[in-house]
């Protein structure tokens, strides 16, 4: 009951990239060791910018409010550690444009004050309120979107939740922090899910895991029947983790263009932020550290780590032995949808999943060529989208083309990029024309 | 031959009344024009280019007529022929008032940093969205030439990696003004002489680690010029374009970067 295999419902398209994650799966998760200094992002979520409460100069112990909810679709930030508010200051954020930040000089001590008791008996308290704990606690989607949880878990009056999804699909390759966090945090995930699982009152949930992870499989069917929880073996094939392949793995059921997952009676939460639920409402611990993936070649001791928010990148490559050469690229995230880095001052997030470095050699540099028109694009979309058109009308920034065949529609997985043999930037078209769209839409 | 006759007169008659006819609806339906702008639609190319923004030379002459616009705004017309309407009308041609783009950024490749390798998208909106851009300063123009391809009327040109206007192509319509992500493009009377080719708001020692020709806020210019024509930002000084300074301020500020020139 509590272990299904599943493969008849597949998601079309998809590509099969080397996972790479041998490299990483096999380490248990380390602590990292505290640092002297931690820069905060305030902004690490989709939506208003939290209000800083604090100011320089300011005490504060770990766990401690720094800055409050900015809005309905906000997250409050909580200390990393005990000491002092050093600075207000400005750091590059992943995306390259400076972000305010709250820079946190450690006194060595990491007092942690609890902002919130713990709730050791949740089953007996009102959904509302374990709710309401779930966005004290600063939680957001941590498998890479980043968007607030609470809110994910406020659908509103006419649309009914039936089942919940905790995606543990790991899809992306190289990433293996979910993998780990269900090894090693079995009880916490399950008893997370099972919060979320009260907080929107449905009785199917469902941990969709892919068969590439045979042992977290099995592990965790072996404690989900406590919880009425099925474990659900997907098959592996990119993008199997994206939401709505999930769904549709999992339920059957399709997201229709421009809706949301609840649209068909479904939210869908990250492995990760399962745990962030368990561990705000069980232990009174707000979100400030997460498990993240630090992998690829040039790295000498790949592996996972936890690592708490406001840890630049360079210590994150100090913690994991350095690099034996010089790498080509640095990724926050997985190869296929993470964001290149060009500044090791960007600091690990409230959804850095993970940390990965690639050779030179991986990374070849090739020049784009014209679209020869192969189709290859339209075979691997798992959107059902026509990849080759769509980069035509934003290359020619007709976006009023672009919108029409639907580019809105496009996840960004990158399973086109991948497979053109032309090597022309498919998603980096994508993202434009959504943007422009996007500002389009805004100004009407 | 009396038939010959008769059909002379019959068309001579018939022509005679429906010239009566159309001689009366004319007068009856008659639309009032400004003959003005018959004159002055004498006087523009006729290219019908939409180069003034508006829908051909004809509804560009009743505009200017109307005084919704100036002479100098056909950017194809000849100087001659834009001061001819402005006599016609008995006004200025508004070349005083003329204002081009001028792009504020000095930082072309041999002397900007290129922080990263970047082999996506050749289009500045693009660029910047993958990690800000692969340009060291953040602040720097990207050199994609998506303004380039932005203005109608080829004024800008792509230098070493660095986007250049050219004053006298420029019509100051302001579509590359539009197309830069970075905001470095500015409409300027067309009379400023100087300008500061920097727009990075950072401490200087953090600009001079990726670009060599950066306003560091040292004042030299502040101090040479008048009082009131440049203006301190900070760590960025800024030519008052309603007061400008001549480019004799370039001989005298003695600006250490260089990024106190003309356009040229």
């Amino acid at each position: 009951m509590s272990h299904g295999k599943f493969d008849h419902i597949m998601f079309k398209g998809g590509v099969h990239p080397p996972e790479g994650k041998e490299l990483s799966n096999k380490c248990e998760i380390k602590e990292a060791p505290l640092l002297d200094k931690y820069t905060v992002i305030l902004q690490q979520h989709i939506g208003a910018p939290p209000k800083p409460i604090v100011v320089k100069g300011d005490e504060v112990k770990k766990g401690q409010l720094l800055a409050e909810s900015g809005g309905f679709v906000s997250a409050p930030i909580h200390s990393p550690t005990s000491g002092t508010v050093s600075a207000m200051t400005e750091i590059p954020g992943p995306m390259g444009a400076k972000m305010a930040a709250i820079e946190i000089t450690a006194d060595g001590k990491d007092d942690f004050e609890s902002p919130f008791p713990p709730i050791e008996d949740w089953k007996a308290i009102d959904p509302d309120e374990l709710k309401k704990r779930v966005a004290e606690a600063g939680i957001v989607g941590m498998g890479g979107a980043a968007f607030p949880t609470a809110v994910k878990l406020s659908p509103p009056a006419d649309k009914k939740i039936d089942c919940l999804i905790i995606n543990a699909a790991e899809c992306e390759p190289f990433l293996t922090a979910d993998h780990r966090t269900m090894l090693e945090r079995t009880d916490a995930v399950l008893e997370g899910t099972a919060i979320l699982a009260k907080i929107l009152g449905v009785d199917k949930i469902v941990v969709g895991v892919e068969g590439n992870k045979p042992d977290a499989i099995e592990t965790m069917s072996a404690k989900a029947g406590q919880y009425d929880i099925k474990v659900l073996e997907m098959r592996v094939r990119y993008p199997q983790g994206a939401e709505k392949q999930l769904i549709y793995a999992v339920s059957g059921r399709k997201v229709p263009t421009g809706g949301l997952p609840m649209d068909v009676g479904c939210v869908v939460q990250n492995v990760g932020t399962a745990v962030a639920v368990q561990e705000a409402v069980v232990e009174g611990k707000p979100l400030f550290e997460r498990v993240t993936t630090v992998t690829g070649e040039p790295v000498v001791n790949p592996g996972n780590w936890k690592f708490r928010i406001g840890t630049p990148l360079s210590k994150v490559l100090e913690l994991a032995g350095g690099i034996k050469h010089q790498p080509g690229k640095v990724i926050l995230g997985g190869p296929m949808m993470g964001f290149a880095q060009k500044n090791l001052d960007v600091t690990i997030m409230k959804n850095a999943s993970g940390v990965l470095l690639l050779s030179k050699e991986e990374i070849t540099q090739f020049e784009s060529d014209p679209c020869i028109r192969c189709g290859k694009c339209v075979d691997a979309c798992p959107m059902n989208l026509l990849p080759g058109t769509l980069s035509a009308a934003a290359e020619n920034e007709r976006f009023d083309i672009a919108e029409d065949y639907r580019v809105m529609d496009c996840i960004e997985c990158g399973s086109c990029s991948y497979v053109c043999p032309a090597h022309r930037p498919l998603v980096q078209h994508f993202k434009r024309s959504k943007a422009e769209i996007t500002a389009k839409r805004r100004k009407q | 031959m009396e038939i010959a006759v008769f059909a002379v007169v019959v068309i001579a008659v018939i022509g005679l009344i429906l010239g009566l006819v159309i001689g009366f609806v004319a007068k009856l339906f008659a639309v009032e024009t400004d003959p003005r702008i018959e004159s002055v639609e004498e006087l523009l190319p006729g290219a019908n280019c939409g180069g003034c923004g508006f829908a051909g030379c004809s509804d560009f002459a009743k505009a200017v007529v109307a005084g919704d616009s100036e002479p100098s705004c056909c950017p194809v017309n000849s100087s001659e022929n834009s001061a001819k309407i402005a006599e016609l009308l008995g006004k200025s041609a508004g070349g005083e008032n003329r204002k081009v783009a001028v792009i504020l950024c000095g930082g072309d490749d041999n002397a900007a940093k290129r922080a990263a390798k970047y082999n996506g998208v050749k289009d500045c909106k693009s660029a910047a969205a993958v990690a800000g851009g692969d340009k060291g300063c953040a602040y720097g123009c990207l050199g994609f030439a998506t303004c380039a391809r932005a203005c109608p009327f080829d004024a800008i040109e792509m230098r070493d990696g660095l986007a250049i206007v050219h004053p006298e192509l420029c019509v100051g319509c302001g579509k590359c003004v539009e197309a830069c992500p970075r905001n470095l493009i500015k409409l300027v009377p067309a009379d400023a002489e100087v300008h500061i080719f920097c727009s990075s708001p950072e401490k200087g020692p953090v600009k001079k680690k990726v670009c060599s020709v950066p306003c560091i806020g040292c004042r030299k210019c502040v101090k040479a010029a008048d009082e009131g024509q440049m203006t301190v930002n900070g760590f960025l000084v800024d030519v008052n374009y309603d007061n400008p300074p001549s480019k004799d301020v370039i001989e005298t500020a003695k600006c250490p970067t260089g990024c106190l020139r003309t356009t040229a």
